[in-house]
């Protein structure tokens, strides 16, 4: 049934729907209204689970990783800062293979303190082990979860559904719910190899001295890695039954375009619009939204941009000292490909700063002068930045 | 040995396969005549690895070398010595 929801009302009829056992969380801005519509859910009794209270982010993900490793299906949300007091136990869910999943409403980190919205905080954690996906409306919030739940259990790991703070979080669009009877059947309890059980005692969490622990390491990069496949598996499965799928990436127009953009969450919505504009004046512009960060798409993200002139990958992080964490990966993707497009980065909306069409226009400028001469003269630039109060001229 | 998923340890009591023994610089030597059995060491011990009786015996197989046990003998009736000396 369609409602109005905001993207943090998605997530948490999601997690209702998914009928999640255990939910502990600490309220954070701009995720806190996630927690406060499942704690409600739990007092009115429309859902059965724990609702655990607890002290801080770091705490809300150790219960997390407990309730899991007794076998029961988690959740909890959070943002910027609490993301990164959780960054210790993120490893400590990946390395011990626990399906945990999380709501991460995409916020800047501090200092200067903003709780407005960047990618800043999911992309400090993007090393940690959990599959990472980023959604670009409330209805790929609310599918994404359900997904991630699937995605988890199949494969034994923790899964961050990633949506921008305000833009998505607090904004109201229509979504369709699901029936109840439909999510069980997409998503039907699992069972643990191994839970916690005085009946089977297990050790989890052991010491890796040297002989070991770089070969638990590569069991799960390669685990991550492959997950690939079965997302796109379930993404097929959820599709046949919603009727709605998202893939690893989404090509937009981009077939045979010679400006391609690439770029995650909200941001994709602003870039589409503008695409179609410059279709109609008959100009080859397409744009790749992707999805699924971790494991990132290599193959199909080569298939998807290695006809293209020029890259021009817009993002709302950095990884401070060289690029765009996105733009790191795709270039990374074509360092053996022979036929491969020229690269740039756009760092932009930044701590909430506003990405216009007319910011879009000016990367798409600058991708299409690089098309052209075949010269990229700055990798990396900076969108809608107030040079003048910079007091430097920004270089990279 | 197969590393399971999660490197999850399933079968309980595996510890006693760590032969900490190993570890050990100091070995702990009971002066059979000084020991008065009295069980001390055997409470202090950090490790299951020194055992109740007159004299008190220790298990080199697990005894890390700690002193422990030398430290709270009140008879001195424990010497540590150096690994590879008498």
């Amino acid at each position: 049934m369609k409602q109005i929801l905001t993207g943090n009302e998605a997530a948490a009829i999601a997690a209702k729907l998914a009928r999640v056992k255990v939910i502990s969380a600490y309220p954070i801005t701009p995720q806190t209204a996630i927690v406060e519509k499942l704690a409600e859910f739990v007092a009115d009794g429309e859902l059965e689970a724990e609702f655990m209270k607890v002290e801080s982010e770091h705490s809300a993900m150790s219960a997390c990783i407990g309730a899991a490793a007794a076998g029961a299906r988690t959740f909890t949300a959070t943002s910027s800062q609490g993301l990164m007091l959780m960054s210790e136990m993120l490893y400590i869910a990946s390395g011990l293979r626990l399906p945990v999943v999380m709501a991460n409403a995409n916020r800047a980190l501090s200092s200067p303190l903003n709780i407005w919205c960047d990618q800043q905080d999911s992309m400090a954690v993007r090393d940690s082990g959990w599959v990472q996906l980023y959604c670009e409306d409330n209805q790929e919030i609310l599918d994404s979860i359900l997904q991630a739940y699937r995605v988890a259990e199949e494969l034994l790991l923790p899964v961050m559904v990633c949506f921008d703070g305000y833009i998505l979080s607090h904004t109201a669009e229509p979504v369709d719910v699901p029936e109840q009877g439909e999510v069980d059947k997409f998503l039907p309890p699992y069972e643990l190899p191994h839970p916690l059980d005085p009946e089977r005692p297990v050790t989890m969490g052991p010491v890796g001295v040297p002989e070991y622990y770089q070969e638990i390491r590569c069991m799960l990069q390669e685990a991550v890695r492959v997950a690939e496949d079965k997302i796109a598996e379930i993404d097929r499965a959820f599709g046949r039954r919603f009727g709605r799928r998202y893939g690893l990436i989404e090509r937009y127009r981009s077939d045979d375009a010679e400006v391609v953009l690439l770029t995650l969450g909200s941001l994709s919505g602003t870039a589409r619009g503008l695409i179609d504009r410059y279709r109609k004046r008959g100009e080859k512009v397409g744009l790749v939204k992707l999805r699924v960060f971790r494991p990132f798409p290599f193959g199909e993200l080569i298939d998807a941009l290695g006809h293209a002139k020029a890259v021009a990958v817009l993002e709302k992080d950095v990884s401070l000292g060289s690029g765009g964490a996105l733009f790191i990966d795709a270039a990374a993707a074509f360092i053996d490909v022979a036929r491969r497009p020229l690269m740039l980065n756009f760092i932009c909306g930044l701590g909430g700063r506003d990405v216009t069409q007319l910011d879009i226009r000016e990367a798409i400028r600058v991708a299409g002068r690089a098309a052209e001469t075949g010269v990229v003269r700055r990798a990396v630039r900076w969108l809608g930045l107030r040079e003048k109060i910079v007091g430097l001229r920004p270089k990279l | 040995m197969r590393i399971t998923v999660g490197a999850i340890v399933t079968d309980a009591g595996n510890t006693a396969q760590t032969e900490t023994g190993s570890w050990r610089t100091f070995r702990p030597v009971v002066d059979a005549k000084k020991c008065t059995g009295c069980g001390i060491c055997w409470i202090f011990c950090p490790e299951p690895a020194i055992g109740e009786g007159k004299p008190a015996v220790v298990d080199y197989k697990y005894c890390k070398g700690c002193g422990i046990c030398a430290n709270e003998c009140p008879f001195k009736a424990i010497t540590m010595v150096p690994e590879g000396r008498g």
